[in-house]
């Protein structure tokens, strides 16, 4: 299960025609382990949720390789879902194999086995039965973690995956993504955390609605690099007229 | 005694029979409603269907088939309307919806008291016992059926896209179908309930049992069967009370089934304020 590359190619993603990410350019290779970093507002989850084709680029060309967008693993921030929903861990996690047994099959005894491993995985074994509405933030967001875990998708997104988790669960947490990215799954996780990501993700793209660089870790997370995407102006431009660059602009630093 | 009604009206029985079915298909779709937080949809359904059964009762008489097909056209038409001006962006979609209902509430009106045929809008608005002949229990049982049929087979898809559509979206599950699907379920029960409960009550045996149901038990499959025993007990006292205090049988079910909700908001076992109040003892882990 090799997924192909994800090629960006002078890709510009927009809200209202503000460039959200703007002229970013490059590939994440197949099996790479890359992390996302940059200020608020640097159009990180924008970038993921293009890659996980919920959003089509205004300009530019992405390239998935023909990778059907089922077999993206994506999570999202937890946020965006309603935690009082009458549901319970098992139900949650039992989506994750929505490809393998659809809309109508009843799971048989290996997959309902599957869930149990991969509530234990995240560390909410006996969760099972519990309503998802008395789940502290962390415990639902490692809740849905053993959903994305079920998912056994070549290409992981995840968007703060770790945002309020604590360090013994963000370890174990760690420890699957490095399993995933040993067996050869391509992964692009958005994170804040520098001393991690210098720990843990071989290559970071370091955003500012602009890419500021792209490359390995070391050479990307440079002060000099860090202190250009601080500078980025959160607020749109109101005044703005046409985009004239038709390629990176600024020059995107070519990290070895 | 109090029950004599029953025993000695065919018309009771019928009634009775046919929306006791309905008491067990519209409040589930009450209950996805709530947790899509489309609860005002019901409602404006329930306004839609109005003119679309006035057009039918206009054109081809007090006819079953003609007012039930119009309401069906009628409240699916106002159904899309409003998914289309919302997704034109400008107005959200309960905004949308609350002007079409009215729009197509006053044009209900305006239809039967121009027409010729003697059509009562009170007893279209809010429905009458008399007005459950053998069609229309055919229709109410027909509904009833599809319904929980429907929502045996799309039941997962359903639950998926109500708690996260990216994420069925995102595999491929076709939410939106599942969704429109569902709508079309909503229209078909308050086509059904409007002989006997009226246009406007209809709503209520869908939406009330539902928001009840919420006190009742934590979990969706648990709220959906208590959400239709508690319609089921509002039908059965509300028409008896309709008979015996000579009110519409609409308002009759709708204010016992609001009996109930405050009865398990007072005392039911979930979050309830006696819930709330009573403080047991904590446990040990």
């Amino acid at each position: 299960m090799i997924p192909p590359p994800l090629v960006l190619d002078n890709v510009t993603l927009a809200y209202d025609r503000h460039p959200a990410v703007h002229h970013l350019s490059g590939r994440f290779a197949p099996g790479s382990m890359t992390a996302v970093v940059g200020p608020n507002g640097a159009g990180k989850t924008t970038l993921l949720r293009a890659l996980a084709g919920e959003l089509r680029p205004d300009e530019g060309r992405l390239d998935r390789g023909g990778l059907d967008s089922r077999a993206i693993g994506y999570l999202p921030q937890a946020t965006a879902l309603d935690r009082a929903f009458p549901l319970t861990c098992v139900e949650v996690a039992a989506m994750g194999l929505w490809r393998a047994a659809g809309a109508f099959r009843a799971l048989d005894g290996r997959e309902r086995a599957r869930i149990e491993d991969a509530l234990r995985t995240v560390g909410l074994a006996g969760f099972a039965r519990r309503p998802i509405g008395t789940l502290s933030a962390g415990q639902f967001q490692r809740l849905l973690f053993a959903r994305l875990l079920l998912q056994d998708a070549p290409v992981l997104l995840l968007d703060e995956p770790f945002t309020a988790i604590d360090s013994r669960t963000t370890a174990d947490l760690i420890g699957v993504l490095q399993r995933w990215h040993g067996e050869g799954r391509t992964i692009v996780a958005v994170l804040h955390d520098l001393e991690l990501i210098r720990a843990v993700f071989p290559d970071t793209l370091l955003l500012a609605r602009s890419p500021i660089a792209w490359g390995r870790t070391a050479e990307v997370l440079r002060p000099e690099s860090l202190a250009r995407a601080r500078l980025m102006a959160e607020a749109w431009d109101e005044t703005a007229g046409p985009c004239t660059h038709g390629e990176a602009v600024p020059p995107l630093a070519q990290a070895a | 005694m109090l029950l004599d009604p029953l025993l000695d009206f065919a018309f009771m029985r019928r009634a009775l029979v046919g929306t006791l079915a309905l008491a067990l298909s519209a409040p589930p779709l009450g209950v996805f409603l709530i947790q899509r937080r489309l609860a005002l949809i019901g409602d404006a359904l329930g306004h839609a269907i109005l003119p679309g059964v006035a057009v039918g009762a206009a054109l081809f008489g007090l006819s079953l088939a003609a007012m039930s097909a119009g309401g069906m056209f009628a409240g699916l038409a106002v159904m899309l309307a409003s998914g289309a001006l919302s997704r034109t962006g400008a107005l959200a979609e309960d905004a949308s919806l609350a002007g079409l209902y009215l729009i197509a509430l006053a044009l209900g009106v305006a239809i039967v008291s121009l027409s010729s045929a003697q059509v009562d809008v009170l007893q279209l608005l809010f429905g009458s016992v008399l007005g459950v002949d053998d069609d229309a229990l055919l229709l109410m049982a027909t509904t009833a059926t599809l319904t929980l049929v429907s929502l045996a087979i799309m039941w997962r898809p359903l639950v998926i896209e109500t708690f996260d559509s990216g994420f069925l979206r995102a595999k491929g599950g076709r939410g939106a179908a599942w969704h429109l699907g569902f709508l079309v379920l909503v229209v078909l029960n308050l086509v059904a309930a409007f002989q006997a409960l009226g246009t406007l009550m209809a709503v209520g045996l869908m939406m009330v049992p539902a928001l009840a149901a919420r006190f009742v038990s934590a979990t969706l499959g648990g709220r959906v069967v208590s959400a239709c025993l508690i319609a089921m007990a509002a039908v059965f006292t509300g028409l008896l009370v309709s008979f015996h205090a000579d009110v519409p049988a609409g308002p009759a079910v709708v204010l016992t089934a609001a009996v109930l909700w405050l009865a398990v908001m007072v005392a039911g076992p979930e979050g309830s304020l006696l819930a709330r109040t009573l403080r047991r003892p904590h446990l040990a882990g």
